[in-house]
Parts: C-alpha cells; structure tokens; sequence
C-alpha cells in the first residue's frame, strides 16, 4: 500500500505551463518531501496527486491503480492543509470522526478508531472542544489525525509548520516523524523550508519552475548536487558560488563553496578578506567575509572571535569543491 | 480612555447624543402610551378624558385583531422562509464562475432598490392584474381562466411581493457569508468522502447560520412594519384578509378617526413585536455568540 507514480503529468491552467511532464516514482512506506521556492509548483503537484486538481496530461498510479480520473475521496489519500482546515462548527472528536460519517462507518467503529487517533496525538482530553479553543500546534495534530483515522495508503502534508511559531515547528516536525515511523505510511510533504526537508524526509524531490531538479536522499542532494540551484538551495547558510578566474583555476565555470567547508585563518589562506557582519549563534559564528571574489561567508565555531573590519584569510577544502559548467550543471 | 479624567469627559461628550436620543424615543412613546388611556376620537371633539383599559380591551376584542396577528406571522413567516431558502439558492448560484458575473449581481440586487410602493404597483398592475397581467396572459395562453390573485389570495400575494424585494438583501448578505467560507475546509471535505450534498449540508450551512441569523432578525424588524404594499395592493381587504397589525393600527387611527384606540393598538404591536423578538433571540441568538 502507498505506492505512487506519476508518468508524463503535466499541468497547465491556461496556457500556462505551470508543471512540464515529469516523471516520479515514490515507493511505499517513504517520507518523500518536496522542496521548492515559492511558486515553483510543489503545492500544484501534491493537489494533482490528491485529485484537487485535474491533470492536463500523463497519468497517476497509486498502488498501481490507473488514478488519474478518480475523484479525490476514491483515491484512497489523507490530506492535512496549510490551514488546518478543521470544520470549525464541529468538536474536534466530530472533526476526527468526520471522514469516517461520510464513509458510512457504523458508531462503534467510529469511537474505537477516534479514540485511537486521540490517544496517537494526545488529544484524547479535547475531544469535545472546539478547533477555535485549541492553540495552533492542537489544530495541527486534529488534522493529523482527521487524516489518520481514514487509514490512507498515503498521507500528503501541504506546508502543515508553516503556521506555527519556530519552537512549536520543531517540536511538530519531531512529531510527524515520529508518526511516520510509528504508521510506515508513505507520507508527502510539501515546503518551502529546506531545514525541515533535510531533518524530516527519506526522499527530497527539489522542484524549481515545475521542473523536478533533483531526487535523492538528503545527504545526496548535500554532498553530490546536480546543478546549482540545488547546491544552492540545500544547504543552510547557503553555498558560495565564485565565477570567473578563480573558477577557471579549477577548470570549471563556476565553483561552489559551502560555508562550513571554508577554514578561517587570519595569518595566511587562499582568499584574503575582511569582516563584515558576523553574526554569533554561541554554537556556530556566520561570517559574512567581503573578499577580491564577493562576499563569502563562513561557518566557523563558536570560539571564533572575529570582528567587523578583522583581516582574515579563508581557505576552502579542496576535496569539498563543487564545480559546475556554463549550464550550471555539476561537473 | 484608561484616567478617571479622560473617562468622565467622555462621558460629558456622548451626553447630548444620549439624551437627544433618549426623548426622541421616550417622548413619543410616552404619548402613545398616554393616548392610549384616553378617550379621544377625532369624530367626537369635546369627549375626551381617561377611559382605563378601554381602549385595549376594544383593540383586542375587534373581531379583525385576531385575524390581523394571524396574517402577520404569516406575512414575516412566508417572507423570512422564501427569502431565507431562495437568498441561499441564489447565493450558491451567484457563487458560481458564470458569463457576466458582474452584471448578474447589479440585476440580483435591483429590486432592493425599488421603494415599496413602487414595487408593490408594478406587480399588482403588471403582473397580478387579472386583465392585463402578465400571470393572466399566460394561463389565457394555455387555456386556464386567469387568477385574480389580490382577491382570491391576498395574502400570499402580499407574501410573493415583500418577498421579491427582500430576497436581494438576504442573498447579498448570505453571498458574502458563503464567499468567506475557507476553501481549503471544502476541499478537505471532499478528500474525505463528502459529496456534493454532504458537502452543502455539513460545511456550507453551517458556515451561513451566523449570517443568515442576521438575515431574520434584520428582516422580522422590517417586516413586522409593512405597510406601502397593503396600502397599495389591497387596502387589507378583502373583508379583512390582508390585514395585518401595523394596517389595523392605521385603520383604528386614521380611517376611524380613533386615536385612543390606534395607540392602544401601537403599544399591543410594541408587545406582541418585542414578545417575537426574545423568542427569536432564544431560537437564534445563540448563533451570533462566539
């Protein structure tokens, strides 16, 4: 149960292309995100693969079902939306229960799969309250378990953390990956937020215009980017990219850099600069180094005590060096 | 608005409004209450003074009171059901991604800006007319004898026309009610299972209940006062069969001369019309919280 596939989908409203034909494959049992700037179409996909939206071309299997014109509910997915979207006339135990009416459950089998659910999420103490009564991190686990409760052959996330507040995200992420584990569902999950991508998924699928970039496990796409925009988009702060002579050094057209890559020495190195900002995380220091090749920052540790305006010198790991052509691809 | 200083000032301020306000309801009501313990008929100068509970007991026993409270629940109750049940049909309609969509809205709203009586003359002469509406045209045109609708259902013609000129404001305030409803609680709906009809029932109603609460309180306010269409249509006739409270009370006062009578008539209206409204209050009310 829970196996995906898309062949050849492609989506257009109008005549605007907003997903090319691609390609998928997602096994059962995976936690596959997908990752994306805004707009690049990660939210179009998992609508098309819920049957929200109607596909324009190519065609979806879901656990080798020929899916691509079956209506939403026959699809056999669960759905938890950026909003929440928890029916707000109803207690949350009706909310859980929902799906469940609508399937023509009888009453017994309701409570005992509510209940279930409830006691999943620690929730079994709100169940008559009111999703209005409940703060942002309870509204999100009702959704879970709305979506649990219906015992889907895949589960899809839509930005669920994008609402919260930076601790509670955390805390959620931990959940939901706890869920996966506990359910071994397949699970797709949508964001913009490449720290919840790498902490939280088996699979990444990086998506940049419609196009799928890349797919791979995170410390793939970490170690062995395929383009630049993939190495520049995993990765947090984000690699520094140099052109030109320094690049031609290295017989590519650009080179590529990850910030914790770069060693700080301020009597001698590869690059000479000065400090900028340098912000202290007490863990980490991010040094934003303006050097003959642009601005370059640095992770170093927490002892580093470096000012705006210090001289340094950076030397980058040779063995750590992504080099890419003209198009941008990895060498 | 936090010092004692600032609070009193402001209290200061609001007191002419407050008090301009204050007489300007508590004055006329309290003449009508007085009037309504005196013996004054227009027709009969020089009889005047304090009659007690005369004037009530002769309004409540006038053989049309009954009668007249009758067709009033009836008139609100018709007006609220069509409005209620036509505003959310339209609603759902007007909802839709259509051809025209702007255009369609102007024409929905329309009716609500033709004044009563106005309305009230075109539908008795262009559409009821037994002669030349247009009602008579087409049963004449399949063969049935026209209906005289203002003379054999008066009331349900009254009903249609109140109704006709409410429904835009019911499908305005219940079109915006259902374009705030979350469409991502809809689509969630539909991934799990609801249909079409689940959908309406489970989702969409609810989500209207606050509005159309506020449609029926509104609207009862209204109508419980109308007045132009019966003036117009059937003067409450025939016999009495369209006659409501609020035309009884004009009948009492101005075709009878009875003043006395008609303020007692006024201040059993304030009763019978604040006794609907706490029930509406327990019924509904409880919609408008939270």
């Amino acid at each position: 149960m829970g196996q995906i596939t898309l062949k050849g989908v492609r989506k257009a409203f109008g005549d605007v292309e907003v997903i090319p034909p691609l390609d998928l494959h997602i096994n059962e049992g995976e936690f596959v995100v997908f990752v994306g700037p805004s707009g690049c179409g990660k939210s179009t996909l998992l609508r098309l693969i819920a049957g929200l939206e109607d596909v324009s071309g190519g065609e979806i299997e879901i656990d080798g079902q020929p899916s691509t014109d079956l209506p939403p509910a026959r699809r056999g997915l669960a759905m938890v939306f950026q909003s929440y979207a928890l029916y707000p006339h109803m207690s949350v135990k009706k909310n859980i229960a929902f799906p469940l009416k609508m399937a023509k459950a009888d009453q017994a089998t309701i409570d005992r799969k509510v209940e279930n659910a409830a006691r999943i999420l620690n929730l079994t103490d709100y169940l008559d309250r009111r999703p209005g009564q409940l703060s942002g991190g309870q509204r999100q686990r009702v959704a879970i378990g709305r979506a649990i409760v219906r015992e889907p052959a895949a589960f899809l996330f839509d930005e669920p953390l994008s609402n919260l507040d930076a601790a509670l995200r955390v805390n959620m992420r931990l959940e939901i990956s706890e869920l996966h584990q506990k359910l071994k569902t397949t699970m797709i999950y949508v964001t913009h937020d490449q720290v919840e991508a790498m902490t939280m998924a088996d699979k990444i699928v990086v998506l940049q215009a419609g196009r799928i970039e890349q797919v791979g496990s995170p410390l793939e796409l970490y170690r062995s980017p395929r383009n630049r925009f993939v190495a520049g988009f995993i990765g947090s702060p984000k690699m520094n990219f140099i052109g030109g002579e320094e690049a031609a050094k290295h017989g590519a057209d650009t080179i590529g850099i990850r910030p914790e890559h770069i060693a700080i020495s301020t009597s001698e190195g590869a690059w000479k600069g000065t400090v900028g900002v340098s912000e202290h995380l007490g863990s980490d220091t991010f040094l934003h180094v303006e050097t003959d090749h642009g601005v370059i920052n640095v992770r170093g540790d927490g002892e580093v005590s470096l000012h705006a305006g210090d001289a340094v010198f950076l030397t980058p790991d040779l063995n750590q060096l992504h080099k890419f052509d003209a198009e941008g691809l990895a060498i | 608005m936090s010092t004692q200083a600032s609070r009193a000032a402001a209290r200061l301020m609001i007191s002419p409004s407050v008090i301009l306000l204050l007489l300007w309801m508590a004055v006329p009501l309290g003449m009508t209450l007085w009037f309504s313990f005196q013996r004054y008929n227009l027709l009969m100068p020089g009889q005047g003074g304090f009659t007690g509970w005369d004037n009530y007991y002769y309004f409540l026993t006038d053989p049309a009171f009954f009668t007249a409270l009758k067709n009033t629940l009836v008139l609100v109750g018709g007006v609220l059901l069509i409005t209620v049940v036509g505003g959310i049909l339209l609603a759902l309609l007007l909802d839709q991604q259509i051809f025209g969509q702007g255009i369609v809205r102007v024409l929905v709203i329309a009716p609500f800006f033709v004044m009563p009586t106005v309305s009230a003359l075109v539908w008795k002469n262009m559409f009821f007319n037994p002669v030349n509406g247009i009602f008579a045209h087409i049963a004449q045109a399949i063969g049935l004898p026209p209906f005289d609708f203002l003379a054999q259902a008066p009331m349900l013609s009254i009903t249609l026309i109140v109704a006709w000129q409410w429904l835009p404001f019911a499908t305005l305030i219940l079109l915006t009610a259902l374009q705030s409803l979350d469409s991502e609680q809809l689509e969630a709906a539909e991934m799990d299972g609801a249909g079409a009809f689940s959908r309406f029932f489970y989702i969409m109603l609810p989500h209207l209940a606050r509005a159309a609460t506020v449609v029926i309180l509104i609207q009862t306010i209204f109508l419980l006062s109308t007045f132009a269409e019966i003036l117009v249509t059937t003067n409450g006739g025939p016999g009495n069969a369209s006659t409501t409270l609020t035309y009884l009370v004009y009948v009492q006062s101005l075709l009878q001369f009875d003043v006395g009578g008609g303020a007692a008539g006024g201040i059993i209206a304030v009763i019978l019309a604040n006794i609907v409204a706490i029930f509406l209050m327990r019924m509904i009310g409880k919609n408008l919280e939270a």
